[in-house]
């Protein structure tokens, strides 16, 4: 009988110590997840007190009970924090379609095209994957101020509507579509150029979809090249925006409506991530990192 | 080591939230395996068979019912207490691993008075290598070894410990149909060697049959019949036995119990007691067929095989359940291939009754007209 | 097939273009620049060619402190970030109820403005007048003295940007890790346990072997992020990183370029091409150590 009772207490040991470690690891999650979520609950709790309740606290507390809006109207008109967003968006909106445009072209003519010295092209355009933006960026701020497009969204724009990345990216998913899609279509008298609208679009649309949450979130948060090409406020992107806000905006010391600003302009893709959480973290996962 | 299950089930919680009732995947499971044996758990796919390994090893914990190794409960005691050895279906060998560190890695965790010395470890591993007769591959890593080997390695790894119960999940599955063979020889060799009672699960019944001291047939969490191979080919409970086992699978007919008699269609094919009259299943195995001019059972002929040593006749009848079925003779017989009819006198022993509602088989006893 | 030769560069022309420009003219310009002696972009004159752009960095005390910052940086965030990360996801991966709750909010950061989000932690970290601020309120629960994290000493400074550095890149690596872990197929973790292996013999002899391509990457990226580290700073700090010895590498070549002490691309671009110099090597002793210890 000691046998069994020996055998009980294996289980009885094993079963504690699983439910220690359950216990442990959620409560390591949990702090970490507070650890996440706190600043974002701080900067919306700190942009619904009013300016003078906020300065008044000398021991900020964790909650208010007089929330208000007028933060918000603040930020949207002492500043122009409207003329911020619609910047970013046409921004994020040209470059991403310009984009999209220029690296299906490439991402075409190297899957499914054959002409001489693909190979060695293609090879050289992914050793220029190795070049990092800092080393070629001067250089851009220079030809585009020479081109007198500095304060002008083109001069925002055109450095970045290529990314051989993604072309590499790209170019993989064509390349995986079968060869017989190709031929049937050219026995069917379907131009290259239709082929590639009507089949192979169609058909690699998820890595197309991923490219743009990650040019989407890229274009988004760009804060240096921004910074360099513009020094008008009316083409200021959200990035340099904030930024401005900071050092000269509100009055230093506005703080709350500092907060509105922020939370504004926070939302637009977190509001995204949520709805697309699963495309957004497999994209990101297939081809990003962050800077 | 005996291993005994009783009354074990395990439901699995549905995914679906909106339905309450989970799936059953191992059902009121009571059998007993005695010390030694090699078992084949047999049945079709998602009928729960690797469950119940899972279950024995203890991967899985079951919803109700006990488990004992010989007189020990270990129905909650964690995998590593229980002593048993699996061989996953795709082996799982740590690629990372050379051979010999795959086979030395359970030894490696033992701890304590437990823990052998190194010499001591070495030398383990090397007596599991030479047993599965992979000695020469000790420094490899698994891909660059066959997929029989694989296999090799997985089982020397779960026999290295010397367990009380080897358990293999579909060892064979992942194998070519030559490597099948000689593997399956293979294991009933090491079992024999070792002496260690194991259990494997598998879909192929050929598998099963060929090589297990006893099989246990099952589907969707049912245990249908326990018993030798032969003893369960030659006397099926249920109709799903009936038909799961063998190869060619058993023809199966509708027939009729009329005064004393078994008929398929209008032809009075047997002489039958103890059965109810009425309609019945009636299960033929192929082997059940003999060619008689004068046979009570008459048929169209619709194709001849000849298979070296066999031959296949397949024919239709309207009482039969398929549009055609199969016959297997002797090659000596002579068939008329020309001819649009056949005509078969059948085999009592190879002929089973099942009840039309409930699949079951009806305990009657079948003569031939013949043997009058 | 001559047809098909031309209508295939016609596809490749935007892409070709824009490189050509924004790339590949600009990755030859650089050097040109850091090689040009006292390159003035106001008069567009310099006064020879040779190693004084380098020189002449590399005796600026504002690029010896943004060297000194960006490696006490990478040095502290890259190794923290990574272990964090892997600890996070093994706990993530260990658990099946709110998982998915958990794995959206450990990836909020990732989707967030690092420039707005920087004044939130900047808030919380500054000492003004009206307000210690929350952090320093908590140090003060637990009798710490008060410190100004944003204007104060450059150890308080150097503490901030790590850690909102190790808070932005987090989610990434999150998300790798926990793919990585994914990936490691059920069944070894089976027979581990089937053969009594304690959870720390699991995880150094099976999990970190199989995921070990993961974690090098993940090293690799990561130190090539943070010696790019640049916006993180901005956020904290504000744009005159140099006042408050908080910039980096990056920064330098940046201030070197446009604003109050800028129009000096030569310097620019030498600082910029050292950076690379760094990167590069750096990268390559990653690579060769990984080869020794990574499992493919």
């Amino acid at each position: 009988m000691s046998h069994q009772t020996e055998l009980q207490s294996i289980e009885r040991a094993a079963r504690n110590r699983r439910i220690l470690k359950k216990s442990f690891t959620y409560l390591m999650l949990t702090l970490w997840a507070a650890l996440v979520l706190f600043p974002f609950y701080w900067m919306v709790l700190s942009s619904l007190k009013s300016y003078s309740a906020y300065n008044a606290e000398y021991v900020p507390k964790f909650f208010t009970l007089s929330p208000t809006l007028q933060n918000y109207a603040d930020a949207f008109t002492t500043v122009s924090l409207g003329r911020y967003f619609l910047n970013t968006l046409i921004f994020t909106v040209v470059t991403t379609a310009l984009m999209l445009i220029v690296i299906t072209l490439a991402a075409f003519a190297f899957a499914r095209l054959s002409f001489r010295g693909r190979d060695l092209v293609f090879s050289l355009f992914l050793a220029l994957m190795m070049i990092p933006n800092e080393l070629v960026i001067i250089t851009n701020f220079v030809t585009i101020t020479d081109w007198g497009l500095r304060n002008t969204f083109a001069g925002l724009i055109l450095p970045s509507v290529t990314s051989v990345f993604y072309i590499y990216l790209l170019r993989e998913n064509f390349a995986q579509v079968p060869d017989e899609l190709y031929y049937a279509a050219k026995v069917d008298g379907t131009s290259d150029f239709k082929y590639l609208w009507k089949v192979l679009i169609p058909i690699c649309r998820p890595t197309l979809i991923t490219v743009v949450i990650l040019k989407v979130i890229e274009c988004w948060n760009s804060y240096v090249w921004p910074r360099l090409i513009t020094d008008r406020e009316a083409r200021f992107l959200v990035s340099n925006g904030i930024q401005e806000i900071r050092e000269n905006g509100f009055g230093r010391e506005n703080i709350p409506a500092m907060m509105a600003a922020v939370v504004a302009i926070s939302l637009p893709l977190i509001v995204l991530f949520l709805i697309f959480r699963k495309k957004v973290m497999e994209g990101v996962s297939r081809g990003g990192t962050k800077g | 080591m005996n291993v005994t299950l009783e009354h074990l089930t395990k439901v699995f919680p549905s995914r679906d939230r909106k339905v309450k009732q989970g799936t059953v995947a191992v059902n009121d499971f009571s059998f007993e395996i005695p010390d030694g044996e090699l078992v084949g758990l047999l049945g079709p796919s998602g009928c729960g068979k690797s469950t119940a390994l899972y279950l024995i090893c203890g991967l899985e914990k079951p919803t109700s019912g006990r488990i004992y190794f010989g007189e020990d409960d270990v129905t909650d005691l964690p995998p590593e207490n229980r002593g048993v050895g699996l061989v996953f279906q795709n082996y799982a060998l740590y690629p990372h691993l050379t051979v010999r560190q795959n086979i030395l890695f359970p030894l490696q965790n033992l701890k304590g008075e437990e823990r052998p010395s190194k010499e001591e470890m070495l030398r383990k591993a090397e007596e599991a290598a030479r047993l599965v007769q992979i000695e020469q591959y000790m420094d490899r890593k698994p891909s660059q070894l066959s997929g029989g080997q694989q296999q090799r390695v997985a089982i020397a790894r779960a026999l290295v410990k010397t367990p009380r119960i080897l358990l293999l999940d579909e060892p064979l599955s992942n194998l070519d149909a030559r490597l099948r063979l000689q593997t399956r020889e293979e294991i009933r060799r090491i079992q024999r060697e070792t002496g260690v009672t194991t259990i494997f699960v598998t879909h192929d019944q050929e598998e099963a049959m060929s090589i297990t001291d006893r099989i246990i047939v099952m589907k969707e969490g049912i245990v249908h019949q326990i018993g030798a191979p032969q003893l369960v080919y030659d006397d099926p409970v249920n109709l799903f036995v009936a038909k799961f086992l063998g190869n060619p699978p058993i023809n199966v007919f509708t027939g009729r119990v009329a005064g004393g008699r078994l008929y398929l269609g209008e032809d009075p094919v047997l002489e039958v007691s103890g059965a109810p009259e009425g309609e019945v299943w009636a299960g033929i195995r192929p082997e059940g067929f003999r060619l008689r001019e004068d046979g009570p059972m008459g048929c169209t002929l619709r194709a001849v095989e000849v298979m070296g040593r066999d031959m296949s006749v397949l024919a239709a009848h309207p009482a039969c359940d398929t549009p055609t079925f199969r016959a297997i003779i002797d090659s000596d017989s002579r068939v008329d291939r020309k001819s649009q009819e056949v005509r078969f006198s059948l085999r009592p022993a190879k002929v089973f009754l099942f009840s039309k509602e409930t699949e079951e088989r009806i305990p009657a006893i079948l003569r031939g007209e013949e043997g009058r | 097939m001559e047809q098909r030769n031309g209508k295939a560069w016609l596809y490749l022309l935007p892409a070709i273009l824009f490189l050509g420009l924004f790339m590949v003219y600009p990755l030859i310009d650089v050097f040109v620049y850091s090689a040009e002696e006292g390159y003035n972009s106001a008069s567009q004159t310099y006064f020879g060619a040779g190693l004084y752009n380098f020189s002449y960095v590399l005796h600026d005390a504002y690029f010896l402190q943004a060297v000194k910052n960006t490696f006490i940086l990478v040095i502290i965030t890259v190794p923290v970030s990574t272990a964090l990360a892997l600890l996070i996801s093994l706990g993530l991966s260990s658990i099946k109820p709110l998982r998915n709750l958990y794995q959206t909010i450990y990836f909020l950061p990732y989707v967030t403005n690092t420039l707005a989000v920087g004044l939130v932690f900047m808030i919380l970290f500054k000492k003004t007048a009206y307000t210690d601020g929350l952090v320093n309120l908590i140090l003060h629960w637990f009798g710490g003295n008060t410190v100004d994290f944003i204007d104060g000493p450059h150890w308080a400074k150097m503490f901030v940007l790590c850690f909102y550095t190790v808070w932005v890149v987090l989610p990434f690596k999150i998300l790798i890790l926990t793919s990585a872990l994914a990936s490691v197929k059920q069944d070894y973790y089976n027979a581990a346990r089937i053969d009594g292996t304690s959870s720390l013999r699991t995880f150094t002899r099976i999990t970190l072997p199989m995921i070990s391509p993961m974690i090098s990457y993940l090293i690799i990226t990561g130190f090539i992020g943070a010696f790019k580290a640049y916006s993180d700073a901005v956020a904290l700090f504000g744009t005159d990183l140099n006042a408050a010895e908080m910039n980096t590498i990056v920064g330098y070549v940046y201030d070197m370029l446009y604003g109050n002490s800028g129009g000096w691309p030569s310097y620019a671009s030498a600082a910029a091409v050292i950076l690379f110099a760094i990167v590069l090597t750096i990268t390559c002793v990653n690579l060769l150590v990984s080869k020794k210890h990574v499992y493919y």
